[in-house]
């Protein structure tokens, strides 16, 4: 502390400020010139593809017919099994390891495995789905066996992210509410819930997200990738957007590829509407309280 | 001391291997303030969280001794924990408003216990909001979020909330220590004021405000009660020497 400070050393200082700066600027533009160059691309191959038609279609041995019906639907009727399925399993599980759980050398075993899991390559849960669902649950290559390896495959990135929002909310309210005579159940219901239901949905939206463009474990357990009907129970064949557009890249004609690419655009808008309305939600929430 | 609230008898309390409180004994009086005082880590917000069994939210927690209330053990198997905290309220040290509006900070004691009717809710509101002298700042924003309030008037809007359980008795774990003087001030007039209808016992850092308020005052130290009387005799005429010490700035 007996130095004096090294003024000559300030200019070196500023410099290397700058530099760190423009080094995550660079850092950032990687990231947002390929995803202008991916969009570009589709964009240019597949809007004159748009139509329409091709919303209203199922798929066809001829480009002009060919359309995304079956997927959107097939992908909308799985994607309304696995939310809720993996949201209250995911938010109980999450809820009985925070809130619940002793905290000894067996759930911190179990944690740090649903850590893992989340890391879990999704071909290996379609073979968990095709050994359970599809075969020892007899439920065959239906809808319902597809929707539930989906849920078994974002169930631990559900439970990550509620665990994380749960344990954000200050202990200060939790006693709170338990200093008042309120059990563990009434303070999770009307306390701790209502402030983690943001961090919750953040975290969901984001596993669907991945659920919605998934087709590896899909393959496995059976998904059809050309299919003339849509959906209408739960034992329905079915086919989902990335199957059908997985088919279309596999074909040996050029213009498949754009018909492909407009099956991306799809894809991608029904992605963001579905972003959209969960932000919403989770603003509703947030000004609620 | 005919009319206890709390008798304390030998009671000791460990955090793991870490012995927090020794052999403790005393008697708490009815619709007096009793204050607690001490050096920080002394074990008076322990001994006051054991009164509403706050401390067993922390797992490594282990007593020994008893306590009763009202002439009923506390910690007896039968006793629903649930209904001891809603005789023995509990302010906090830092406010702790809920994440909802004023209006549904003070209803949510009511509401657990399973008052539904809007116009009863509104009456328990009032009377509360009346109680903890804030009435009158905030009856025409009862739907605002808690957090816009000063740090005072959320500390009275947690005095409200605590009231509208109708405890008892209240503790107070250090109410005004993050709070400026005149909201301080406001807080003792306050709980001076409580104390017709309920028993307080308020741990407190400051000296001052233990004389100017309680009735009352235990001392102690290093999880030992040291003293217990009568606040004037304790400030002016201690019987223990660590007291004078610590009363006159000696030490802590």
């Amino acid at each position: 502390m007996n130095d004096k400070v090294n003024y000559s050393h300030i200019k070196g200082r500023v410099m290397k400020n700058a530099v760190v700066k423009w080094i995550f600027i660079m850092a950032t533009s990687v990231a947002l010139i390929f995803l202008a160059l991916l969009i570009g691309r589709v964009l240019s191959q597949g809007v004159g593809y748009l139509s329409i038609d091709f919303l209203k279609n199922y798929p066809a041995p001829y480009i002009e017919e060919a359309g995304l019906f079956a997927g959107i639907m097939g992908s909308l009727a799985m994607i309304s099994i696995t939310a809720p399925v993996s949201m209250i399993l995911g938010v109980c599980t999450a809820l009985y390891l925070e809130e619940y759980a002793r905290d000894n050398k067996f759930t911190r075993f179990i944690r740090v495995n649903v850590q893992n899991l989340a890391g879990v390559p999704s071909i290996v849960f379609g073979l968990l789905g095709l050994t359970f669902f599809v075969y020892l649950f007899e439920m065959g290559y239906t809808l319902i066996a597809g929707a539930l390896t989906m849920s078994l495959l974002v169930l631990p990135i559900i439970v990550v992210a509620a665990q994380e929002a749960i344990r954000s909310v200050p202990s200060e309210i939790r006693e709170a509410s338990i200093g008042m005579g309120a059990t563990k159940w009434q303070t999770i219901w009307r306390i701790v819930l209502p402030a983690a239901i943001p961090g919750i949905l953040t975290g969901s939206i984001l596993a669907f997200s991945r659920a919605i463009g998934e087709t590896a474990p899909l393959i496995i357990v059976g998904a059809a990738t050309a299919i003339y009907s849509i959906p209408d129970s739960l034992f329905s064949k079915y086919t989902v957007m990335p199957m059908q557009i997985y088919s279309w890249t596999a074909r040996p004609q050029e213009e498949w590829q754009y018909v492909a690419a407009a099956g991306i655009i799809v894809l991608l808008i029904i992605l963001l509407c579905m972003n959209a309305i969960a932000v919403w939600i989770r603003n509703k929430f947030q000004k609620r309280f | 001391m005919a009319n206890k609230a709390f008798s304390i008898e030998d009671f000791n309390l460990w955090y793991g291997t870490d012995q927090a409180l020794y052999q403790i004994n005393l008697d708490i009086p009815k619709h007096e303030i009793t204050a607690v005082i001490g050096p920080s880590g002394c074990g008076k917000s322990t001994l006051l969280k054991t009164l509403n069994r706050m401390t067993e939210t922390i797992p490594s927690v282990q007593t020994s001794g008893s306590i009763e209330y009202d002439g009923e053990d506390i910690f007896a198997k039968k006793k629903m924990v649930e209904e001891l905290r809603t005789r023995v309220g509990m302010v906090f040290q830092k406010p702790n408003p809920f994440p909802k509006s004023i209006f549904e900070n003070v209803a949510y004691g009511p509401k657990i216990h399973g008052i539904k009717k809007k116009q009863v809710l509104n009456e328990v509101v009032e009377k509360s909001l009346k109680g903890a002298a804030i009435w009158d700042e905030v009856h025409d924003r009862l739907n605002q979020n808690a957090f816009g309030l000063s740090g005072g008037q959320q500390q009275r809007v947690c005095i409200a909330r605590c009231l509208a359980i109708e405890p008892d008795v209240i503790l107070m774990d250090e109410p005004t220590s993050a709070l400026d003087p005149i909201s301080t001030l406001k807080i003792e007039e306050l709980i001076k004021e409580l104390k017709k209808d309920y028993t307080i016992i308020i741990v407190t850092h400051n000296m001052q405000q233990a004389a100017r308020i309680s009735d009352n005052t235990v001392f102690m130290l290093n999880g030992e009660m040291v003293e217990f009387s009568d606040t004037d005799q304790l400030f002016s005429n201690p019987k223990d020497k660590r007291t004078e010490d610590y009363i006159t700035g000696r030490f802590g």
